[in-house]
């Protein structure tokens, strides 16, 4: 009888294949059903350099984005077109969360309709001036 | 009680208490046993018993003859089954050896836990067929008694215990871990009253029997 | 103690954006341990949560809660929290002192009678009330006194949750906790030596967005921070399921990142948010810094046996009971024994030496 155990130098949580499956069915999700995913980087139990293992696997994209807002924030597409990764920081630059999105754009890019409200005002604001 | 307060009161007083009565029944046993003597043997000895003994204590961890060996098949492979996984889980999972580290200072290297739990598993399986058979075939009913299932029940629960807990089942860890270990102790205060004396009497009484035996001039 | 503002008009009033907004509560969530589908319901609760008056009671601790929390404190996000709550009495944060203090209490206490949330950090002494007093009121007095308007209780930290290293074998002060004394207010623990800044802010907010006391374990903890298990999510285990252990904390094994069972690592028995959440900014936890998990957030944790004693040794010295008990054990069986020879040599002597003819007469 014959036991195998893997044994190797790293420590390993063994979440980095089925996250990177996750990633897989939500980006089929994305294409047919139009549903956002977004996992939580933070919710798991991630050894030291899994992160960055993720990350490295995934790739860089085309965008690159950064956004001021309570602080800086980081939204990058990786080499999958569809996932992202938002990093969100304080203005200590200290990460507060990380997360990656499975959606065409991330919400947080938007201008959203109350900011555009605001600055219909400045608009009008603007003309008036002029 | 908390979970943390009954695994504290397990850790200390009540493996305080089971090991006091299981070292004070052990060894008042071993004196009431040995002391009981034989009589004198008589006759005039026809050969040497020494080597009869030590023949016997290994010959008996096989069944005399390939009819008994047919008609108790289960029993000895069960048997066996359950005896060796109960020493791997006993001896070879490393929390174990911890623990007789801490109250011998001998330790001795372990087998990775799923191994450990390949064996917890199978000894239960076993002993579940063993007493699938003694509450079903009508002579070992017949013969089975309070005593053989409290001491079944007393070897179970810390195999079950133990294997809920490492899992996480059932209830969480810190609870079963102090139940696990309160069951040991069930284990340890009745062992010196009960059959599971056999674990220390076991050699010594084959020993005996096969001295007697080539003694007397049968071939052992 | 101002009740009027809601927490996105003050935000509005420091200029911050819609978007900032979002990005709030999509780290509030992260912090209150829900999943980032719960982003929209956080925030449209967030604009319509009002600012509570909290009363901040610091009992027999040592002011690491306060100090952990604060350095959550950075200026923006978790700052916002502070500004989003009236915390109207705090000793130690508090720029009055004496009687100003104590009126402070009185005043939230009155105004907000019913509505304020209590927080305590600390122990409360019960042999003898002089142990430990703050404006000259002992602290079971205070306590008694002001859990009886709030609306629900926070016992931040091990020892407010559980009686914490105060309560420690021999307890010389007759340390209890809240939940000890106070039977009829929600009371929700936050246990934690400390507990983790962000899972305090995330209690807060808990609260504060959703209005509701979340979900406990059997401990009175949340189960979002305290339902996981640190060994269950730790990123040793695999050592753990294979056998690979550090036996010292310098070894070749401690150095490859073993487990550290064998090291007194109490990650098996504690519930918390640490190998997740981590300190720091999600710098690391202790077990992922070479340290054995002390299980700082569980009841009674100094008494484990020694922060260095593996869980599955004894707490207590069983080796010298035991040869003790074998001593002994000894002595009884000799004495068994003894009585039993005694009993054959007296059964020996009694024999009665018979022939046949003794039995021919019988019959």
């Amino acid at each position: 009888m014959t036991f195998p155990v893997e044994v190797t130098g790293e420590p390993w949580t063994g979440n980095v294949q089925p996250l990177l499956h996750e990633i897989y069915y939500a980006l089929q999700r994305l294409l047919e059903t139009g549903e956002i995913t977004v996992i939580d980087l933070r919710a798991l139990p991630l050894a030291p350099g899994e992160e960055e293992k993720i990350e490295q696997k995934l790739g860089q994209g085309e965008v690159r984005a950064r956004i001021e807002a309570l602080g800086p924030s980081e939204i990058l597409e990786t080499g999958i077109a569809g996932v992202w990764l938002v990093t969100h920081y304080n203005t200590e630059e200290e990460i507060l969360g990380r997360y990656i999105e499975i959606c065409r754009i991330p919400a947080i890019l938007e201008s959203q309709d109350q900011d555009i409200e605001y600055g219909l005002d400045e608009m009008e604001a603007l003309l008036e001036t002029r | 009680m908390t979970s943390a307060e009954f695994l504290l009161w397990v850790r200390g007083p009540g493996l305080q208490i089971a090991a006091v009565i299981f070292a004070f029944g052990i060894i008042l046993r071993f004196f009431e046993i040995y002391m009981m003597g034989r009589k004198k043997n008589l006759s005039a000895k026809r050969a040497g018993g020494t080597a009869a003994g030590f023949r016997t204590v290994a010959t008996r961890f096989l069944p005399a003859d390939s009819e008994t060996m047919r008609r108790s098949m289960f029993t000895v492979v069960a048997g066996y089954i359950f005896h060796i996984g109960l020493f791997v889980t006993l001896f070879l999972f490393v929390p174990h050896i911890e623990l007789f580290g801490a109250l011998t200072g001998l330790t001795w290297p372990g087998l990775p836990m799923p191994v450990v739990d390949f064996f917890t598993v199978i000894s239960m399986i076993a002993l579940l067929g063993l007493m699938w058979q003694r509450l079903t075939k009508p002579v070992l009913r017949m013969l089975s008694t309070g005593h053989d299932h409290l001491v079944w029940t007393l070897t179970f629960l810390p195999l079950l215990t133990g294997y809920l807990a490492y899992h996480h089942l059932f209830l969480p860890y810190t609870w079963m871990l102090a139940i696990h270990i309160l069951s040991v102790e069930l284990l340890m205060i009745l062992f010196p009253f009960t059959k599971l004396m056999h674990a220390f009497t076991l050699f010594v009484s084959r020993w005996y029997t096969g001295s007697m035996a080539g003694e007397k001039g049968v071939k052992v | 103690m101002a009740n009027d503002k809601s927490l996105i008009e003050i935000l509005k009033s420091r200029g911050v954006s819609r978007r900032a907004f979002l990005k709030f509560c999509t780290t509030t969530a992260s912090m209150m341990a829900l999943p980032p589908s719960m982003v929209p319901a956080i925030a449209s609760a967030m604009e319509n949560a009002r600012r509570p008056s909290v009363i901040w009671l610091s009992f027999q601790e040592c002011t690491g809660c306060t100090e952990s929390l604060t350095r959550s404190h950075t200026p923006t996000v978790e700052g916002l929290i502070f500004d989003a709550i009236s915390l109207d009495y705090h000793h130690t944060l508090q720029a009055a002192s004496g009687d100003a203090a104590e009126h402070a209490r009185e005043e939230a206490m009155k105004e907000n009678y019913g509505s304020y949330l209590l927080v305590v950090d600390g122990s409360i002494p019960l042999d003898n009330p002089g142990y430990s007093t703050i404006a000259g009121i002992s602290n079971l007095d205070m306590l008694k006194e002001t859990a009886k308007g709030a609306a629900a209780i926070i016992s931040v930290g091990s020892c407010a949750a559980f009686g914490g290293l105060p309560h420690a074998n021999p307890n010389p002060t007759g340390a209890a906790s809240v939940a000890d004394i106070i039977k009829d207010k929600p009371i929700i623990n936050v246990p934690g030596c400390p507990p983790i800044p962000v899972v305090i802010t995330g209690v807060f907010l808990h609260y504060l967005t959703l209005g509701t006391i979340p979900e406990l374990d059997g401990l009175g903890r949340p189960k979002a921070f305290y339902g996981q298990n640190i060994h269950d999510r730790c990123y040793r285990r695999p050592f753990y399921e294979r056998g690979q252990f550090a036996e010292t904390f310098d070894d070749e094994g401690a150095r490859a990142g073993w487990c550290l069972y064998k090291l007194g690592c109490k990650g098996p028995i504690t519930y918390n948010a640490c190998a997740t959440m981590k300190w720091n900014q999600g710098t690391s936890f202790p077990i992922e810094s070479g340290h054995g998990c002390l299980g700082c957030s569980e009841p009674r944790f100094w008494d484990m046996g020694g922060f260095y004693t593996a869980l599955s040794e004894p707490t207590l010295d069983v080796t010298r009971a035991v040869g003790v008990a074998a001593a002994v054990g000894a002595g009884a069986g000799l004495a068994v024994g003894a009585v039993n020879q005694i009993k054959k040599k007296r059964a020996q002597s009694n024999h009665e030496t018979v022939s046949v003819d003794d039995y021919k007469e019988d019959a």
